[in-house]
């Protein structure tokens, strides 16, 4: 019999429902994965093998008594523990959410139970989803299961903030999690771990029940082994939720249905203020690797301009922390979470040693950035400018869609760094995400797809950024790509 | 709200207004050591919307529940929550807009204020600093009801936004904790901001009683200023006449008209103490206290909160259409100014009752019914019983329900024994005098209404008159001798007795002729 866990989610889907297997089998199969890796990779916050055996042996039943089985039936994945679940802890992986357990669902994870998934934990992220290594955990580090092939062992960054994500699904511990991007979340640690991750349009997934970072760049998405189940887990996630004002009333295309890695009749932009100086050698060997992929699909390459991009990075990095610094006021040891109240102290003294046990450094760091950018006199000078290059930013990609279709770039500007190399230099951690937050700003779907190793033996990805609604084209330029680059490398297992 | 630009200049708007009516000139002057002194007053009001679910959450509203019983995952801002427009709420504040003859912007946001306090779990308030649902707008208020044309004043309006009222500390429950009710966090107040117009204590409770009066009147908020749905914050300054504004002080919370027209008072004259006495008015907000009716500070401008607002990227920019603006305006009801100036024209009623009838909502409503009933039951116009029922409702009926313990809930105060009572009268069946006195007896007893108006029935006959009044002229031929020698005020002797000889039934006026006939 074959290996279960080396399943993704289509194989799963299919394979239960034809009978080669049960699905308490394959809970049980990474239920083991998970308990045998949570010491050394440190992935989940919380495991929960009896909720994915109790949806498993629901899809069971009705697969007994000839139900109809959901999109999902009988798929175990992981939860970032980011989206608060009934009756299980839901940190963001803070201290100050510590023992916190909500009595509500996300809406995105209840689409999840309702079409068969099964939860095997919460997984391990950056804190509040701020950080692109998963170091800022107050669970502690996420370790990558890949390892560079120069015989050394130094423990390797998933990615983040979604690097519990990654590493569980690239590590065989569930073949497929949730995601979210606020500016690459999803796809730069999918690109560091050798996985696909998409972040929808924004306003696909209801944000309701996600702990909110920055709440007009936060999008949930699928993280899997191939676009196939990126596509049906999308699926499963997507849709109007009167509950989130931001939620798109539009209905859910069948994304699997219609993939299709025929690109004849598309057009490719490749976005030229991308390609910067001194870009690492296999980062852009990758890249051109994918234009020559996208060609043999049948596709046009055009060259596109999107003049602001230098602008994002700064930009982002002034809305997001200042949406933070206040969505985050709620963490105030007043009704739920840690309390940190010093003996004959009043309500200032509460919050102060609350939010200052409760928030890790880098948190702390987004929130007076925050604070400070929003501050009067600054405004102007900060969160207004912020906001006109947003603007300008999407007026680049609807300029540069008038030409493509799609627009093909890196997903990170290197391949995973290793654990404390970035840790003390906030800026050099930021630039990570220089190639991920454009689309981010402007709504826009994108996605990571794996192209190849680098010379270190470490995994690339390749980004598709499509036009807004059109995560169908996005989806298919990715099978493409992944049709052509035959990706098929997984970590060796240390753990 | 971060206090609001201070404009002396004349808006279009305004100047436009204000040439439509003659506006009075306050003469009011506080009078200080060193000469005369102007105040300068300008109200933003809380209103708490009508509506039975709160601004962002299904929450219910209700007054008075149990502590944190009408409270949503969204009002306690557990994490994850999202906030979502209650679409009766916007409707309420854009029907109020209209009433106040403001612009309707059509795209509006809300904005986060942020700040820290217990009884604001978000850590922030939505509101709306950068685009508020209603632009400039303005009411009349009138100073003096018996003469509305002459003393008719224009108070601009700068605008009115939407915003979550936050939930309320409870200092009383615990020897060494503070409580939190979260009941009114996230219920929907609308904030009302005038400008600086008013100019007198008189002005500044005229104008929040007609505030009242036009929310009652639109169903947007109940007014009931004892319970906080609605408060006002009152910023008062004071200057020499003709100069430039004063620094203003901003007094919290203020509920009730009497309290308002007080703060203005007590910190005009205080302001003016400390100018004389060569000080400064410090900008800061201040609080109220009705027992020793003074003023005092809350917390000055140095330790002011920077709120940091920003637009809440939770919520879209909220975009009306014309179809629900219209639907808006169809739904609005006859207005104040509007029915008085109806029950003036088209009814023949004085100024003083149009205003006293169109007070209320409750008042005006029993008027129209009872006019109604009225007019249906008689078959007579409605101009020529406006003023019976006017009569009837301020003046002889009120004064039998203040004499009875229920008042006008008492259980046989219907619209039928109302109706009854005022035809009976309007007829000349009986007085309405005797109207009155069968309305009490049928209220406080057990008596038939229709047979105690026929027992009390007056009689026009005049023959049965004139017979009594011959009879008593006779008799009293020494009086009648001294009225034809000019004691005029005997006739009131003449006609007691002859009431007295018809047994208080006969009609007062034909008595009135008869005798002057007889006497003649």
């Amino acid at each position: 019999m074959t290996d279960l866990t080396e399943l993704g989610v289509a194989a799963i889907r299919d394979g239960i429902a034809k009978g080669d297997f049960t699905a308490v089998e394959v809970a049980e199969a990474f239920n083991a994965n998970v308990a045998a890796a949570q010491e050394a990779l440190n992935a989940f916050i919380v495991v929960t093998p009896e909720k994915a055996l109790e949806a498993a042996k629901a899809t069971d039943a009705k697969r007994a008594k000839g139900e109809a089985l959901g999109i999902m039936g009988g798929v175990p994945i992981g939860m970032k523990d980011l989206f608060a679940t009934k009756g299980v802890q839901t940190t963001a992986a803070s201290h100050i959410l510590e023992g916190f357990t909500p009595e509500y669902e996300s809406t995105v994870s209840q689409k999840l139970w309702d079409a068969g998934a099964g939860m095997l934990g919460k997984l391990n992220l950056d804190q509040f989803a701020m950080g692109s290594s998963n170091e800022t955990s107050y669970f502690g580090n996420v370790i990558s299961p890949w390892r560079r092939k120069d015989g050394g062992n130094a423990a390797l960054a998933p990615g983040g903030s979604s690097g519990g994500s990654s590493t569980a699904v690239s590590a065989r511990l569930a073949p497929a999690a949730t995601g979210t991007d606020t500016g690459g979340s999803i796809r730069q640690p999918a690109a560091f771990t050798g996985i696909s991750g998409i972040k929808p349009t924004y306003g696909r997934c209801s944000r309701w029940g996600i702990v909110a970072f920055a709440s007009s760049l936060d999008q949930a998405g699928p993280m899997a082994r191939d676009v196939r189940d990126c596509a049906i887990m999308l699926e499963a996630m997507a849709g109007f939720d009167p509950k989130d004002s931001t939620s798109l009333d539009m209905p859910v295309p069948a994304w699997e249905a219609g993939l299709s890695g025929d690109l004849k009749g598309k057009k490719v932009g490749i976005p030229r203020e991308y390609r910067m100086d001194g870009m690492d050698a296999d980062v852009a060997a990758s890249w051109d690797a994918g234009i020559a992929w996208l060609k043999d699909a049948g596709a046009e390459i055009v060259d596109v301009s999107l003049p602001h991009t230098k602008y994002a990075l700064p930009a982002y990095y002034i809305i997001a922390p200042a949406e933070a610094s206040s969505n985050l006021a709620r963490y105030d040891g007043v009704r739920y979470g840690l309390r940190d109240l010093p003996e004959g102290s009043g309500l200032q003294d509460m919050y102060a040693a609350t939010r200052a046990a409760g928030f890790g450094a880098e948190v702390k760091r987004r929130i007076l950035i925050g604070t400070y950018v929003l501050s009067a006199g600054f405004y102007d000078a900060y969160y207004t400018q912020a906001q006109k290059v947003r603007t300008l930013i999407a007026q680049d990609f609807k300029n540069a869609f008038t030409l493509c279709d799609v627009i093909l770039a890196p997903t990170a500007p290197t391949a995973a760094f290793g654990l404390g190399e970035k840790s003390d230099d906030p800026l050099a951690m930021y630039l990570n995400d220089v190639f991920a937050v454009p689309a981010s700003l402007a709504g826009l779907p994108a996605m990571s797809v794996p192209a190849g190793l680098n010379r270190e033996g470490l995994p690339l990805g390749l980004q598709i950024v499509g036009k807004q609604f059109d995560e169908q084209g996005v989806l298919n330029a990715g099978l493409a790509i992944e049709q052509r680059a035959a990706f098929s490398a997984k970590p060796e297992k240390w753990w | 709200m971060d206090p609001p630009p201070r404009r002396d200049a004349v808006t279009p708007f305004l100047a436009a207004k204000w040439a439509l009516s003659a506006q009075v000139m306050s003469t009011y002057r506080i009078q200080g050591a060193t000469g005369e002194w102007e105040v300068v007053i300008g109200l933003e009001v809380h209103a708490q919307i009508m509506t039975q679910s709160k601004l962002f959450s299904g929450a219910a509203t209700a007054f008075g529940a149990e502590p944190n019983t009408q409270v949503s995952l969204v009002d306690a801002a557990m994490p994850g929550m999202l906030p979502v427009p209650n679409r009766e709420c916007i409707r309420q504040a854009v029907r109020t807009g209209l009433a106040i003859q403001a612009q309707i912007n059509k795209w509006s946001r809300f904005d986060r204020k942020n700040y820290f306090y217990a009884d604001l779990p978000q850590g922030y308030q939505i509101s709306q600093l950068y685009h508020p649902i209603v632009g400039e707008g303005a009411i009349e208020v009138i100073l003096d009801d018996k003469d509305p044309e002459g003393s008719t004043k224009t108070i601009g309006i700068e605008r009115i936004h939407v915003e979550q009222d936050a939930g309320k500390l409870m200092h009383d429950q615990h020897p060494t904790m503070s409580y939190v009710d979260l009941n009114r966090s996230g219920v929907a107040l609308m904030e009302i901001v005038s400008r600086p117009d008013m100019r007198s204590p008189a002005e500044a409770g005229a104008y929040v009683a007609k505030l009242r009066q036009i929310l009652r009147y639109v169903g947007s908020c109940d007014g009931n200023m004892d319970q906080g749905s609605m408060r006002a914050d009152v910023n008062v300054s004071v200057r020499r006449p003709g100069e430039p504004f004063g620094t203003r002080t901003e007094t919290k919370n203020v509920n009730s008209v009497r309290f308002v027209m007080a703060v203005v008072e007590q910190e005009a004259r205080r302001q003016v103490g400390v100018i004389e006495d060569g000080g400064a008015i410090v900008q800061e907000t201040r609080l109220y206290d009705p027992d020793k009716n003074e003023t005092r500070s809350m917390r000055s401008k140095e330790d002011a909160h920077d709120y940091r607002y920003f637009p809440d990227p939770d919520l879209l920019p909220l975009e009306l259409d014309d179809a629900f603006v219209e639907e808006c305006r169809a739904s609005l009801p006859e207005l104040p100014d509007a029915k008085r100036h109806r029950y003036e024209t088209a009814l023949g009623l004085s100024a003083y009752d149009a205003a006293q009838l169109t007070l209320e909502v409750e008042t005006y409503q029993q008027f129209e019914e009872m006019l109604g009933a009225v007019v249906k039951a008689s078959g007579k116009l409605e101009r020529d019983l406006a003023k019976r029922v006017a009569n009837w409702l301020l003046s002889e009926r009120a004064g039998v329900l203040k004499s009875i313990p229920e008042g006008a809930a008492h259980p046989k105060n219907t619209v039928e024994a109302n109706t009854a009572l005022i035809i009976a009268a309007s007829e000349g069946l009986i007085s309405g005098g005797k109207a009155k006195e069968i309305f009490a007896a049928y209220l406080t007893s057990d008596i038939d209404l229709a047979a105690e108006i026929d027992a009390n029935k007056q009689t026009s006959d005049t023959g049965a008159i004139e017979a009594a009044i011959a009879r008593i002229l006779a008799d009293n031929a020494d009086k009648v001798a001294e009225f034809k020698g000019g004691k005029e005020a005997l006739f009131g002797f003449f006609v007691g007795q002859t009431m007295k000889a018809m047994q208080g039934k006969a009609n007062p006026q034909v008595v009135n002729e008869l005798l002057r006939k007889a006497l003649g």
